[in-house]
């Protein structure tokens, strides 16, 4: 059992260990949905929603497989909880907000596939943290990773308006943004501990 | 290998090949990200991702596409899921017991490739329609491309940050590695600059073929 204090976990998921700038999880979305600093932010919601309802899940499966015997069915339990509980948060908001449904398109089912949420699942798992642990580490890895999405939708939002080569456009200079975002957050690096 | 192909099939060799250069996954369709930088940071972790995710998405295609009648539209992408996952998990198996320095250096890696886009991807767009021939020779070119692709990150990363080329030391002993290109943002310059260089390759393409098109017209 791991005994690391809640909050240094927290601090660890959402800065230290960035998911999106360090671990490099959860980077289509990343590069997808940032350009717009409203939906970002919502985007961020609700994959911190899913990581959080899965995160519980995942604990409880873990906990069952090992009683079980049966530690190789963790993948397969582990992906079909994110899957259904991704389909909830689609139902519920296509009734709540239709507007929010149709800005965030093709990458709110998308998220089942996004890898920071397997991530911390699997990450939880392999640190073998307690359950008040695994709600504080995909708290702070949703933090995160809606800090991350945020900040590079900023920045986006000031470059459209500016004038840059022809050839960076697009993807390449996300790319060169994301690098100095991560360069930024090394320096979290020590930070708790 | 065209040679080997039947008449009725001229199409075989496009669907190996396009994965190669021309719809290639990582820098053209810019599809599995994640792993693609994640564990790139040495020539020697990159190609094992590669292989990794090639077998993966090579059985998975050869299954989904030999299914493909019987499983219901409602339920595809859940069986797809499940089917990519039953693979990843004999990947991770396979790989523990080959080396266990791999999977260390590789970690949770491996079982991320449930999630990567690019196996799914290919399920839903390409074995999901096609006979069992064409997926695998799809998946099969998909998959190579992706390795090729992750192997050209590793290897610029590793060189430039640690002055090696699998563990073989390359520079004399005064180099100075930049060890920002082993950090996490190296990983993002390096797929950054190979876009660059793409990029410009493709902008010249397309002003060649312009002005080829403008001379022929007077």
């Amino acid at each position: 059992m791991n005994e690391a204090p809640l909050w240094s976990v927290f601090i660890n998921a959402c800065l230290i260990n960035n998911f999106v700038l360090a671990y490099f999880l959860g980077i289509c979305p990343f590069l997808g949905v940032s350009s717009k600093l409203a939906t970002a932010s919502r985007m961020g919601v609700a994959v911190t929603f899913v990581m959080v309802v899965s995160s519980i899940c995942a604990y409880g499966i873990h906990r069952a497989l090992i009683a079980l015997d049966a530690p190789y069915l963790q993948l397969i339990s582990f992906i079909a909880v994110i899957a259904s509980t991704v389909q909830v948060v689609e139902m519920f908001i296509k009734k709540v907000s239709p507007a929010l449904f149709r800005s965030l398109g093709i990458f709110l089912p998308l998220i089942t596939t996004n890898c920071a949420i397997l991530g911390v699942a699997l990450f939880q798992t392999n640190k073998g943290y307690g359950f008040a642990q695994c709600l504080v580490y995909a708290l702070g890895a949703g933090a995160g990773f809606s800090l991350a999405l945020m900040l590079m939708a900023g920045l986006r939002e000031k470059l459209e308006l500016s004038r840059v080569p022809e050839v960076t456009k697009g993807t390449a200079l996300s790319l060169i943004l994301a690098g100095i975002l991560s360069l930024g957050f090394m320096g979290f690096a020590g930070l708790g501990g | 290998m065209a040679g080997t192909l039947p008449p009725e099939a001229p199409l075989g060799t496009d669907e190996f090949l396009k994965g190669l250069w021309r719809e290639n996954p990582v820098f053209v369709q810019v599809l599995g990200m994640c792993p693609a930088l994640a564990v790139s940071n040495s020539a020697r972790n990159a190609l094992a991702m590669g292989l990794a995710t090639l077998f993966v998405l090579l059985m998975s295609n050869l299954v989904i596409s030999s299914l493909r009648r019987f499983v219901p539209r409602e339920v595809r992408i859940a069986t797809y899921i499940l089917v990519i996952a039953t693979f990843v998990t004999v990947v991770d198996y396979v790989i523990q017991a080959i080396s266990l320095d791999l999977h260390k250096a590789l970690g949770a890696f491996i079982s991320l490739i449930v999630v990567n886009c690019l196996i799914l991807g290919r399920a839903e767009a390409f074995a999901s329609k096609h006979p069992l021939g064409q997926s695998a020779l799809d998946a099969l070119g998909m998959g190579v491309g992706f390795t090729a692709a992750l192997f050209s990150l590793g290897a610029v990363r590793e060189i430039l940050g640690n002055g090696t080329l699998f563990g073989l030391s390359l520079f004399h002993e005064g180099f100075q590695p930049w060890v920002v290109m082993i950090l996490p943002s190296g990983g993002f310059f390096t797929l950054a600059g190979w876009l660059l260089v793409f990029n410009v390759a493709r902008e010249r393409r397309t002003r060649v073929a312009a002005t080829g098109t403008a001379e022929a017209a007077s």
